[in-house]
């Protein structure tokens, strides 16, 4: 029984709401936006009214299609948001909001796919209608209206005639049933394969919207690097810089007062190893900042381990990297990972933390997990938001999932390609 | 006292080599990369090496790997190793075959000349040496649940003086306190951190460390 509901009696409510939803949807609006598309297009030449209108219509029609292509995936198929992004500074009623809306051939497609759409979404009904006529037939409905002489029809007996019609109603009814359990996904497949021609991306489309992705996160990138150079020149300049001035100094002094005065130089040369102490540990900061010597040393592996031994709690370390990944790829993670791993030192109360690095079907993949109590988020402008920037520029993506409560899980995940072997594990403990 | 120094910049090298023999050691060799640092350890058979950490030809941790290799060949040869930077995970692995006679210092320390003569004798005598920061890292770890939760700020101060291979007379002069104060505060550490209590200065240290190391390389099994 329960096996009978799981396999066909769920998917066959799950296709028939989907179905009803679509037809609905359909039958509704596809029309009207239509005729509205017309009519904003007629207005064009009449004192521009229709340059203003078009794309308030166009909005609409992709209010539409977005729903249909969420209605999509119910059906298990995907279909990504073709529309080019609104140019800045184009806000309703203005010719480069209307410009963009014509220039994209998403908002043509759209269109030509409303009426035909309009028919197949219709034939979405039956998923539901179909069960239900069955239904209809199946607990003798037909029969008693005809009993009570009612003049009443039921599939191809219209009216029925006599009493032996009315009883094959039953498995007539039973037949319909079946039929709209077991073939009721098809209509509705048959209305998201089709939407899919109109409503996907084209070739052209997905290039376009994938350079201008790139663009983004090239300038990203660039602004990232200028500020990184920025910073450090800055603290080379008021730091390292600066102290070993002030040490020359105090030795060119030193070297003026050594013979009358070798108490001061002693406290002169006592100062200027300070400073220089201080110099050195500045310029070991900004080391470990550009590119820290354990990644150099050690690769990903070693220096993620020597980051999990600087939090503050057990923190377990997998690795599954058969070879070593591109430098600039390793830095990224290793800052990704470093920035995860101090948020759960700081923020998640946790008591155990893991990190698993592995590499699978061409992507390098790094998690970081924390049995404390959720809620991490990634606002604009915060740590993690600038780790996901970083990890874009390599076409990256970061996920963060953190409900109240718990558990803390950060996934990030970038193509790379694994180039040298293996680097040699080193000896003694790792 | 004999020392081979592994050092691949010519100034540092040199700078080392001044130094240690201004204090009466003997520098029976200074080699300038990795893959010579062993044939001369046998060679010479020193009584301390001073290893920096990066040398050639990888400029990765080749040093390290060096002075490793060698204590696994020279049982009980005394090994400083000297690096721009000092790593936990470093000092694990110098410390993984849990024998006395392992120092690991910034380069920085040289500058304190004395200290520095120092470390390199503590070494050369079995003892171990940990930088102040690799300690203060260990120390760090208050978060956690574990032993180390329970030492008092005092008491935490002593074991970071302790770690970084200072006898009790030093600890002592440090704190100005007196040594028997010491003495009450190692054996309350040791019985916190359910270490039996041992006579050996050196032994202790590296008792210390071993049970910091011990308490998280099963973290990740090599």
């Amino acid at each position: 029984m329960r096996v009978l509901l799981r396999t066909w009696l769920r998917p066959a409510a799950v296709t028939a709401a989907q179905g009803l939803l679509t037809a609905l949807l359909s039958l509704t609006t596809h029309v009207a936006l239509v005729v509205l598309s017309v009519v904003a297009l007629l207005l064009i030449p009449a004192f521009g009214i229709g340059i203003a209108l078009f794309p308030v219509v166009t909005a609409a029609v992709r209010g539409c299609a977005g729903l249909h292509r969420r209605l999509a995936r119910w059906s298990g198929v995907e279909m990504a948001t073709p529309y080019l992004p609104a140019p800045a500074g184009a806000p309703f009623g203005t010719w480069r909001r209307f410009r963009w809306v014509v220039g994209d051939p998403a908002t043509w497609r759209d269109l030509a796919w409303l009426l035909p759409g309009a028919v197949t979404g219709a034939v979405c009904l039956a998923p539901l209608a179909l069960p239900m006529y069955g239904l209809e037939g199946l607990i003798g409905l037909p029969l008693v209206l005809h009993t009570a002489g009612v003049d009443y029809g039921y599939g191809p007996f219209w009216p029925i005639h006599d009493t032996f019609q009315a009883v094959l109603c039953f498995p007539l009814g039973a037949l319909l049933l079946a039929v709209g359990v077991a073939a009721g996904r098809w209509p509705v497949r048959l209305h998201v394969r089709f939407a899919g021609f109109f409503l996907r991306p084209t070739r052209g489309t997905e290039l376009a919207l994938r350079v201008r992705q790139l663009t983004v996160t090239r300038a990203e990138a660039v602004d990232a690097q200028a500020a990184e150079l920025r910073r450090i020149e800055r603290d080379l300049h008021d730091g390292a810089q600066a102290r070993l001035v002030a040490l020359s100094m105090s030795i060119g002094l030193a070297e003026q007062l050594v013979r009358d005065d070798p108490e001061a130089v002693r406290r002169l040369l006592a100062e200027a190893r300070e400073t220089s102490g201080q110099a050195l540990a500045e310029l070991r900061g900004l080391v470990r900042g550009i590119h820290p010597p354990v990644l150099a040393e050690r690769g990903l592996p070693g220096a993620v381990r020597a980051l999990a031994l600087a939090v503050p709690l057990p923190v377990d370390v997998t690795v599954d990297l058969p070879g070593r990944p591109a430098a600039p790829v390793e830095s990224a993670v290793y800052f990704a990972v470093a920035e995860a791993l101090a948020n759960v030192g700081k923020h998640s109360g946790a008591t155990r933390a893991w990190v698993e690095l592995g590499h699978a079907a061409g992507r390098l993949t790094a998690v970081v997990g924390d049995d404390g109590r959720g809620g991490a988020s990634s606002p604009a402008g915060g740590g993690l938001a600038g780790t996901g920037r970083r990890l874009a520029a390599f076409d990256g993506t970061m996920t963060v999932t953190s409900p109240t409560g718990g558990p803390t899980v950060i996934s990030m995940e970038l193509p790379c390609a694994l180039s040298s072997p293996r680097i040699s594990p080193s000896s003694g403990t790792g | 006292m004999r020392v081979v120094i592994a050092e691949d910049l010519a100034l540092l090298r040199d700078g080392l080599t001044r130094i240690l023999e201004a204090f009466g050691c003997q520098v029976v060799a200074a080699v300038d990369n990795g893959p010579s640092v062993l044939p001369a350890l046998t060679a010479h058979r020193p009584d301390v090496a001073v290893i920096d950490v990066r040398l050639p030809p990888t400029f990765t941790d080749e040093g390290l790997q060096a002075a490793v290799r060698a204590r696994a060949e020279l049982p009980g040869l005394p090994v400083l190793v000297l690096s721009q930077h000092v790593e936990q995970l470093y000092a694990r692995e110098l410390l993984a075959d849990r024998r006395g006679g392992v120092g690991y210092l910034l380069k920085d320390r040289v500058s304190h000349v004395d200290q520095f003569v120092d470390a390199v004798r503590r070494v050369a005598a079995g003892g171990t040496v940990m930088d102040p920061e690799v300690v203060a890292q260990l120390l760090a770890r208050r978060d956690g649940a574990g032993p180390l939760a329970e030492l008092t700020a005092r008491e935490r101060e002593v074991l970071g003086l302790m770690a970084e291979g200072r006898s009790n007379a030093a600890v002592a002069a440090r704190l100005f306190v007196t040594e028997k104060a010491v003495d009450k505060h190692i054996n309350n550490i040791f019985s916190k951190l359910r270490m039996p209590p041992s006579g050996d200065d050196n032994r202790r240290v590296l008792a210390v460390l071993a049970y910091l190391d011990g308490a998280d390389t099963r973290r990740f099994p090599s």
